[in-house]
This record gives structure tokens, C-alpha cells and sequence, in this order.
């Protein structure tokens, strides 16, 4: 029997009410008395020195309030990165500055050069145009491998050349693993793009900068997954605000996908120039505006070796990935190719020996940073994909060898520095194989060949690190801040309850999940607790969401709290019933004096909590409000199999999806039907980079795929309706929850299926030489691959 | 956007009067106009709506059978409206876009701005329509003279398209991943003295008659029948979703798919 409240019930999405109607309160909603409006005059061009701006005729302009340039922010901070690398040799990575507008240089098409406040957006615009810029546009240097060769034109004058970095991990088994493939009974070679990808959150990046002068007080309205780490980075390290004179609201935020965890350069514009016009300032990005200037996510070259012993052991795995980091370093861009990717390259296999080497690489692009998944997805793709084409050239089936090489012993620690602490992969396959019905596949080819199509069937696994992260161990891998997260209980008279958390809900149903575990823990009805998030002024501190990291540390904040909320309402409570506190019990919102019928509801004791006439004034204070800081011991290893099957069309090359099935393990679950929201949600994403979107530059650096025209979405058509299993479940050991995390699986497990599936049908219809397609899977890449 | 004056006249008279002024522009359903202006790439002094000219709506039979669409008819209404007379046509117009799309956009103003990639220019071409203007008739094969380029003078307003009906016919999309226009779009007519066949979304010259297959199909009516042509690649639109011998290819596959669905 389903339970219909608390942990594992299915409770419907309480915001969804407001999403629902209209009545969403977002960033663009906020309009303040007075405010003026930004326009970005931007780059046209990929690079190029800023010889001279003339702003005087657009100054002239009508509504013309203020206009802004790289020299109004000489002097001003540059915009930080959050993650320092270590290159093989021991030292640094290159970090260049990035400016909020571009200073001497501008370095990607839409890269910011001015800045028109205007009273209107329309007079901002007119007046954009009658700036008057004189460029020298400069080579672009688009190209990962070229960008890296001798003599390529640099992209950052001031750094030795455009290598970010050259990162070894780890470095000391470099020989060990070459040699393991040198002797190695068989060697499946892999080159393959993880191709580059636009977030697009429906809802564009929006941000309001408000200042009031009587108490010198900043507020940044903005589309954040993180407000907390936005006011810290903006305030310490951009624009020296301290944190009591910076609120930032992140409101209602319609989907971030990790391009909103970034500090952005318009964010710091719009706080700046809201005290240097002494009125708040509004920018709301334009689609074309975000397909810009939003950071996009993977674009990886990769060569990948998997080395097998006789008996089809895995014995070694070598990586080659050049990972391209665009023109600046965006947030968290260094570590996504490195500690978020190399470190699971070990994927569900007990493979002893992994080297990972990343070359990260300046271009003139859009800055690549997190995007769903974020280095995970890139690891999974490349290690599923040449298990899938190992199993092709040695005749073996592909399940077969994937569970020879299962790891089934925990706590395992891999050769890439992790520890799983549970898992059970075999039992996620079974499920698979079972809700996927691949016993039936035979009968469905042979009926879609009757039909003159190609079926395919793709199979793989995935193993992630999520629960985003132990701070002490981040902070030895470069991190530059603590990856813990807060949360604080605070119990009202009557017994209701606000809790005000450090994660941010952007989509993902934290109103509604994280309610549950409280109204569980204390035996009371969910609606009588809310969850706060989002204004660094309500909350205590947090990190934000990503990572897949809200209830694996956030609701393990949670969880601590209302653990000290009990036992102080427990001291309350004992008072109350002039008993022993240790034999209070708390029960279904009763507390008890065990083995009697004496007993309080927990309304009178949070009332006896403010109204504190009888009460143990002398041992414990009034109120009822805890707060706690969580802070994980290791990362959560959810993994899972997943299964597609595609019809190819091979007069056409288009691809269909007929069948997808997941079988995940998150560990525990708080709410079900959010859970394959979430998984819905990843797939989708997982098949949208699969067969459709690609970010593509031409070889001048213009982005290609700058609007819905030509970078294809994911719509409903294109997906199948799939099949969700969540049922196998080992609890993680760390967290009070048990419970992994389950917002990024379904896009790091899907592309693989997806491709392992379209490579599947071509074998299958006698196209032998087709050992590989780069995603995505165009109709126009299959047919091409066809007829190669 | 820029500024711009705008007129919604009731007549096909005082619309030609209206566009008189320097720089004034018709507006059909605006689906390709009126994200040009908000991207700020045109700068039209007047906007001339088309739209409330009674006369320029509906989808009627004209005395020798044909179709007549009025130039300011929506594709939902072409959908719905021609489908009992020329069900092929009214699937194509059922196929273009979204319902937003459908319930917008114009027959008039897609032959009017003729995009290389639009489906209705193949379905005029193939099927032979005249294009009706407020101060002529334009045969099909005299009025599509390459990508957004057609025989219409400055101000002049497609008042009407008539489309003789054909014995048989269908059209055959392949949609561009992203934006769902065609890739490569046929259509075949089969008419009592012959077959036409149209293609859009593939060449560079925009939308074109494959004469070799009309004559082949005019022969023999399946399709087999066009199994030993090809169609070349030169001049073939090659870019993000297809190269040019893609859609060369493409050619052939759907103008079988579309005989063989009208056979």
C-alpha cells in the first residue's frame, strides 16, 4: 500500500499550483518604482581589439540615462572563477581576467562591450545602435587542437598560449596503464565528440539591481540556483560589497539546468550600475541574447582505449579528452572536465588501472560550463560507448560483458580516488532486463523490419557522484569554496512550521519532497510546513542546487535540525508532563510518556514554546528554532541501466525512439512520482543531445545555432513514453536519509543508450563499418554514415 | 522593433493606396515579418495589414473547377476549407508549423516572401496555380524566380491563388530537425496531361520543377518509375542539417513516397 503522506508518498506538487495559473512570481515579474532598463550592446564578431567607442552621439539619445564601458570597470573586479586546477607537472592552470565589459579585447561573439540604461528598453536599444565601435577584428581560433598548436593566435594576450590546463589523473598510474595496454589480449579504440550544448531553461536569465542610498544596501533580483554563492562571489571578489549590504532573491527561477549556478557578468553590471545612476536597473536576456551568453555545456574531444585481458576482463582504460572551456573561465568550468569527470571513469567496472588526461583549451566561445550531468555524462558516454563497440569486435554480448565486469563488492574504492559506499549493479540490470522486456526485442526487429525499418537496441550503464561534496575534500581538489548546505527549522506557536533552506527549488519539487521528511519526522501533516528558499535575507546560508545535491545535503540539514527541534520539544514536553525526558516518545505529533496514556500534542508544546508560562525557563530558552549546517562525508553513487530502442528509417537516416526503460538506484526515495519527473525530464535531455541539439560554430566563430531555427530542442513527439523503475534501492550509508540523488541520471545515462542503440540498427542492417556516430544522431549524420 | 504607422484597410483598393508610401510594407499573417522587425533586420515605414480585406479570404471553386484561395486566407482555414475539393493542398496547409503558426500565417504571404524552405511554393508550382495580384495573373512557373524572390512588383498584393485540381496528389515533407520547415518538401500532381513535380527546402534557387521525374511519372504513374534518375547535388542547399547530396537524396526518396501515397 503506497503511503499517502511522508517519505515515499507520492504528494502532488504543491507549487505546481502557482506554475500552473500563472501566478509564478519570476525575476522578470519584479518591476521597482523608477527602474531603468540595460541594454548589452554585444560582439558581432569572435575577436577583436576594441580600438575606440564613441558613445557621444548615442549619449544624445532620448531616455538616455547612463552609458557604460569596459573603462567605467577598470579597477572593479574580474568576474571569478571558482575551481583552480593543478596541471600534471604542478602548477596552476592559466586563469585569465574576465571583465563585466570587455576591456581592450572582445573575445566571443557576444562577448559585452557596452552598456546603454535607458528609460525604456527600446531607448536603450536605439541608443545601442548609435554607438559608435570601432573593432579590429583579429583570427578567431575555434578549433580545440588548433588553438593548442604553436603559433595559434592566443586568445588572452597576457597568457603563455591557450591552454588552460593539462590535467593527469592519476598521474602516478600514467605508466602502469600504458603498459597494461601495451600487453594488453585485445584494445577497443574510441574517438568520439561529446558535442556542445545550449541549456536553454525556458525561462531567460533575468536580473534587477535595486540600491538604496539611505542605508547603502544592495539587492540583486536574479535567476539563480544559488543566491548565497552569487552574493558571495559577487560581493567579495566583483564589487567589494559586504555580505550585510548585499541581499540577493533568487524568486521563481522556470529551470537552470547548471547554466544559472554561474555568477554572470550582467548580474555585477546591474548591482554596479544601480548605484551609479542611483536607480535600479533591469536586463531581461532575449533568447537570441541567451544563446550568447548563457554558458553552454560539454563539447569534449575525446580518444578512449579500453584494454581486455583473454577472458575479456577489463584490464586498463586510457582517456585522451580535450574539454574546450570557451574564451573565459566561467565558475566552475575547470572542474567539470577534471574532478567531476575523470574521477568516475571507473564507471560500475572493477577496470584496476584508469589514466585520464584533459587538455582544457581556451576559444573564441561562449564560456562552457555545467550543464546537467556536468563531466559525469561525458565520462559515462565515452566508457559506455567503447565498452558497447569492445563487446562488437570481440562477439560477445554487451550485457554479458558489462556483467563480468560489474563491481559487487562496497565500499569499493576505485582507481580514480572515489569510494562507492553501496551499490548493487547486477540487480539494476535484472530490473532492466525485466522492465525493458529485451527478451522480446527479436520479435519487435523482425516486426519493423517487416515495415523496412532498422531497429536498434542500446544498453548501458552509469554510475555518478553526486551529493555535491565533502568541503575538506573539495578544497584539496582546487574548489574555492565549502560545499555544505543549511538549513534552519523554525517552529511557530500554533505548531506550523517554515523551514528555510539553503537548496534552491528551480524545478525540482523542493516545496513539495522536502515537507515530507519533516512532516515524517515529527508526525504532523505536510501542510503544515513550507519550505523558504531563495533570499539570502530569509535564509541562513546554502550552496544552491546542482550536483543533484538538494536532499542528499540540503535535507540532511533538514533532518538535523528537526532532530535538535525534537529534542528541545521533547525537553518542553517532559516539563509538560512532569516526566522523565528520556521517556518521552514522539508519535504521529504526540509526544508520550512511554508505557502511559500521558501524552501532549505538539501544537501545545510549540505553544508552551512562545508562551512560555509553564515552562523550564531555568534550562531551556524560549521559541523553537534550530538551525543546522550539513556537510557531507563523501560524495552518493546512484547508478542505474538504462535500455533504448530506435527504429532507423535507412532511406532517410531519421531515428526514431521506440522504447526507452530505466532501472535507477537513488537509494532511498522521499516522493516517487518526483523522482520519475526527474528521471522523465533527464532522458529527455539525454535523447534532445543524442539526435538533435548541437551548438555549432563556423570557423570564423560565429555561433551557428543562434536562435530555435537551427539548434533543435527535444519536443514531445520526439520522445517515447518511458519506462521508470526505482525500485532498486541501497540506501546510501553517509547521509541520515540514505537517500543519492536522482535530478542529473537520466541525462548522463541516456545519450549513450541512445547512440549504442542507432549503432545496433545499422549493424543490423548490414552497415558493418559503422562502428560510431558523433551525437547528434541527425538524419542527415545516420544517412551519412550509411552511405560513407 | 522600430516605429512604424500601420493601416488595416478594408479594400484591396485602399490596401494598393495604403503601400503607395516610400517604404511601406504589406503584412500578410506576419510570421516571417514580424520576427524580422523585432530582430530589428527590417525597418518598414508603414505596415499595411491584408488581413481585414473580406474580399482576400476564403477558399471558393471557380467556374473551371479550380480552387481559389483568397491571398489572405490562414493555413488553419485552407486546412479545413479545401479539404473536400483538394485534399492534398489542405494537407500541406494542415502540415505548416504549429496551430499558432496555422492560425497566423497566409497563403498569400508565404508565396509572397517565397522562403527556399516554405511548403506552399511547391504546391503552387506543381500544380500549376496562378497567382492572382490586384493587378494581374502571374502563371507559377513565371512567378518563383529564386530564393525570396518572386515576379511581384513594389506594392503589389497576391489577391488570389487558383489551383486547377489535380486527378491525384500528395506532398511529402522532411522536416528540418530545428525548425520544422522542409528540409526537402515534393509535391506531385498528377494532371490529365501530365505530372508536375515541385520540390522546396533543398536548391539554392529556391523552389523548382525535377522535370526529369515528371516526364518519367507522366509516362508511368509509380514509383518505380523514376528508379534510374538521380538528382544532382550542384546547387543543392548544404548547411547545419544536410549537405547538399543529402538532400539531393532526399529528392528522390520523397517524391516516391508521394507518388506511391497518391497512386
Amino acid at each position: 500500500m503506497p503511503k499517502d503522506s511522508g517519505i515515499g508518498a507520492s504528494s502532488k506538487r504543491r507549487e505546481d499550483v502557482r506554475f500552473l495559473t500563472g501566478n509564478g512570481n519570476y525575476t522578470d515579474d519584479i518591476n521597482i518604482y523608477g527602474q531603468t532598463h540595460v541594454y548589452f550592446l554585444r560582439s558581432d564578431v569572435a575577436h577583436g581589439r576594441i580600438k575606440n567607442i564613441d558613445t557621444s552621439a548615442a549619449e544624445a539619445m532620448p531616455g538616455v540615462v547612463r552609458i557604460f564601458t569596459g573603462a567605467d570597470f577598470e579597477g572593479i573586479g574580474s568576474i571569478p572563477c571558482g575551481w583552480q586546477i593543478t596541471d600534471r607537472h604542478g602548477q596552476p592552470m592559466q586563469e585569465p581576467a574576465h571583465p563585466v565589459l570587455a576591456i581592450g579585447k572582445v573575445r566571443h561573439v557576444g562577448d559585452p562591450i557596452a552598456a546603454v540604461v535607458a528609460e525604456s528598453l527600446a531607448e536603450a536599444r536605439d541608443a545601442a545602435e548609435a554607438l559608435n565601435v570601432d573593432i579590429e577584428e583579429l583570427p578567431a581560433v575555434v578549433d580545440m587542437k588548433a588553438a593548442v598548436k604553436d603559433g595559434a593566435t592566443k586568445v588572452h594576450d597576457d597568457l603563455t598560449s591557450n591552454l588552460c590546463y593539462d590535467w593527469g589523473f592519476v598521474e602516478d598510474n600514467k605508466g602502469a596503464v600504458d603498459e597494461a595496454i601495451k600487453s594488453a589480449a585485445h584494445v577497443t579504440t574510441l574517438e568520439l565528440v561529446n558535442n556542445r550544448l545550449v541549456a536553454n531553461p525556458m525561462e531567460p536569465r533575468v536580473a534587477v539591481g535595486d540600491y538604496n542610498r539611505s542605508n547603502d544596501e544592495h539587492t540583486l533580483y536574479t535567476t539563480s540556483q544559488n543566491p548565497h554563492v552569487i552574493r558571495l562571489l559577487m560581493g567579495a571578489f566583483v564589487l567589494g560589497i559586504p555580505e550585510h549590504k548585499l541581499r540577493v532573491v533568487a524568486p521563481d527561477v522556470g529551470g537552470g539546468f547548471g547554466t544559472k549556478i554561474f555568477h554572470y557578468a550582467e548580474e555585477a553590471f546591474c548591482t554596479f550600475a544601480a548605484k551609479a545612476v542611483n536607480r535600479p536597473v533591469k536586463w531581461t536576456a532575449s533568447r537570441s541574447e541567451a544563446f550568447m551568453s548563457d554558458a553552454h555545456g560539454r563539447d569534449h574531444v575525446t580518444k578512449i582505449e579500453l584494454a581486455l585481458d583473454a577472458d575479456n576482463n577489463f584490464t586498463a582504460v586510457r582517456t585522451e579528452t580535450y574539454a574546450n572551456m570557451g574564451a573565459y573561465l566561467s565558475t566552475f568550468a575547470p572542474s567539470v572536465p577534471t574532478w567531476l569527470h575523470g574521477t568516475l571513469m571507473a564507471g560500475n567496472y572493477k577496470t584496476p588501472l584508469v589514466y585520464v588526461n584533459v587538455k582544457a583549451v581556451f576559444t573564441n566561445t561562449v564560456p562552457v560550463d555545467a550543464y546537467r550531468g556536468a563531466g559525469r555524462p561525458e565520462a559515462t558516454y565515452q566508457l559506455e560507448r567503447v565498452i558497447d563497440k569492445a563487446a562488437r569486435e570481440l562477439g560477445v554480448d554487451p550485457i554479458k560483458l558489462r556483467r563480468q565486469n560489474f563491481i559487487t563488492e562496497f565500499p569499493y574504492a576505485t582507481p580514480v580516488a572515489v569510494e562507492y559506499d553501496t551499490g548493487d549493479y547486477p540487480a539494476t540490470m535484472d530490473k532492466l532486463e525485466e522492465i525493458a522486456d529485451l527478451s522480446g526485442f527479436e520479435a519487435r526487429r523482425k516486426a519493423s523490419e517487416a515495415k523496412g525499418k532498422l531497429r536498434g537496441l542500446g544498453v548501458n550503464c552509469y554510475i555518478e557522484a553526486c551529493g555535491i561534496a565533502p568541503s575538506n575534500l573539495v578544497g584539496q581538489l582546487g574548489a574555492r569554496a565549502g560545499l555544505y548546505d543549511a538549513a534552519t527549522v523554525r517552529v511557530n506557536a500554533t505548531g506550523s512550521i517554515s523551514v528555510m533552506v539553503g537548496a534552491h527549488s528551480h524545478g525540482q519539487g523542493h516545496e513539495t519532497a522536502f515537507p515530507q521528511v519533516v512532516a515524517e519526522m515529527l508526525g504532523i501533516d505536510e501542510s503544515m510546513i513550507d519550505i523558504v528558499h531563495g533570499d539570502s535575507s530569509k535564509i541562513p546560508f546554502g550552496m544552491g542546487t546542482y550536483g543533484s545535491r538538494s536532499i542528499a545535503v540540503c535535507g540532511s540539514a533538514m533532518v538535523r535540525a528537526t532532530e535538535k527541534i525534537i529534542n528541545k520539544a521533547k525537553k518542553i514536553a517532559s516539563h509538560l508532563l512532569e516526566a522523565s525526558e528520556a521517556d518521552i516518545e514522539l508519535k504521529n505529533g504526540q509526544f508520550t510518556v512511554a508505557g502511559t496514556d500521558k501524552s501532549v500534542a505538539w501544537g501545545d508544546v510549540t505553544l508552551a514554546a512562545y508562551v512560555p508560562h509553564n515552562y523550564p525557563l531555568e534550562d531551556i530558552e524560549p521559541g523553537l528554532e534550530e538551525t543546522a549546517f550539513y556537510d557531507p562525508s563523501n560524495f552518493t553513487y546512484p547508478s542505474g541501466a538504462y535500455a533504448c530502442e530506435v527504429e532507423v528509417d535507412p532511406d532517410t537516416g531519421k531515428v526514431t525512439i521506440e522504447r526507452f526503460s530505466a532501472a535507477d538506484d537513488f537509494g532511498n526515495v522521499i516522493n516517487p512520482m518526483i523522482v520519475t519527473g526527474q528521471v522523465h525530464g533527464g532522458i529527455g535531455q539525454g535523447i534532445g543531445q543524442a539526435l538533435l541539439e548541437n551548438c555549432s560554430y563556423d570557423e570564423n566563430g560565429q555561433l551557428l545555432s543562434a536562435s530555435y531555427m537551427d539548434y533543435a530542442m527535444p519536443r514531445a513527439s520526439d520522445v517515447p513514453f518511458f519506462t521508470v523503475d526505482h525500485s532498486c534501492q541501497t540506501p546510501c550509508t553517509h547521509n541520515p536519509l540514505g537517500v543519492k540523488g536522482c535530478g542529473e541520471a537520466g541525462a548522463i545515462g541516456s545519450p549513450p543508450a541512445v547512440v549504442n542503440a542507432v549503432v545496433d540498427a545499422l549493424q543490423s542492417g548490414g552497415h558493418k563499418n559503422v562502428t560510431h556516430i558523433d551525437m547528434p544522431c541527425s538524419p542527415s549524420r545516420v544517412w551519412a554514415a550509411m552511405n560513407g | 522593433m522600430y516605429n512604424f504607422d500601420f493601416e488595416k484597410p478594408s479594400t484591396v483598393a485602399d490596401a494598393v493606396a495604403a503601400l503607395a508610401t516610400e517604404e511601406a510594407q504589406p503584412l500578410g499573417g506576419g510570421q516571417t515579418l514580424l520576427p524580422t522587425m523585432k530582430q530589428r533586420l527590417a525597418s518598414p515605414s508603414k505596415l499595411v495589414s491584408l488581413t481585414g480585406i473580406a474580399e482576400m479570404k476564403g477558399v471558393c471553386k471557380g467556374d473551371d473547377g479550380s480552387v481559389c484561395i483568397g491571398g489572405a486566407t490562414n493555413h488553419a482555414t485552407v486546412a479545413s476549407e479545401a479539404a473536400s475539393q483538394y485534399p492534398a493542398l489542405a494537407a500541406l496547409a494542415g502540415g505548416i508549423g504549429d496551430p499558432a503558426v496555422r492560425n497566423r500565417g497566409t497563403i498569400g504571404g508565404s508565396l509572397a516572401n517565397n522562403d527556399p524552405a516554405a511548403c506552399y511554393p511547391s504546391a503552387a508550382l506543381a500544380s500549376g496555380a496562378t497567382i492572382v495580384t490586384n493587378s494581374r495573373q502571374i502563371a507559377a512557373d513565371d512567378y518563383f524566380q529564386g530564393m525570396f524572390t518572386t515576379a511581384l512588383e513594389e506594392g503589389e498584393i497576391i489577391t488570389e491563388v487558383r489551383f486547377p485540381v489535380p486527378e491525384v496528389a500528395n506532398y511529402q515533407k522532411f522536416e528540418q530537425p530545428a525548425s520544422r520547415f522542409a528540409l526537402v518538401g515534393v509535391y506531385v500532381a498528377k494532371y490529365a496531361d501530365g505530372v508536375r513535380v515541385a520540390v522546396t527546402g533543398a536548391s539554392e534557387s529556391g523552389v523548382f520543377r525535377w522535370t526529369e521525374a515528371e516526364a518519367a511519372l507522366s509516362g508511368n504513374f509509380s514509383a518505380d518509375a523514376i528508379d534510374g534518375l538521380s538528382v544532382s547535388a550542384d546547387g543543392m542547399i548544404g548547411d547545419l542539417h544536410g549537405t547538399g547530396a543529402y538532400r539531393a537524396h532526399l529528392v528522390k526518396v520523397l517524391t516516391k513516397r508521394a507518388v506511391a501515397a497518391a497512386s
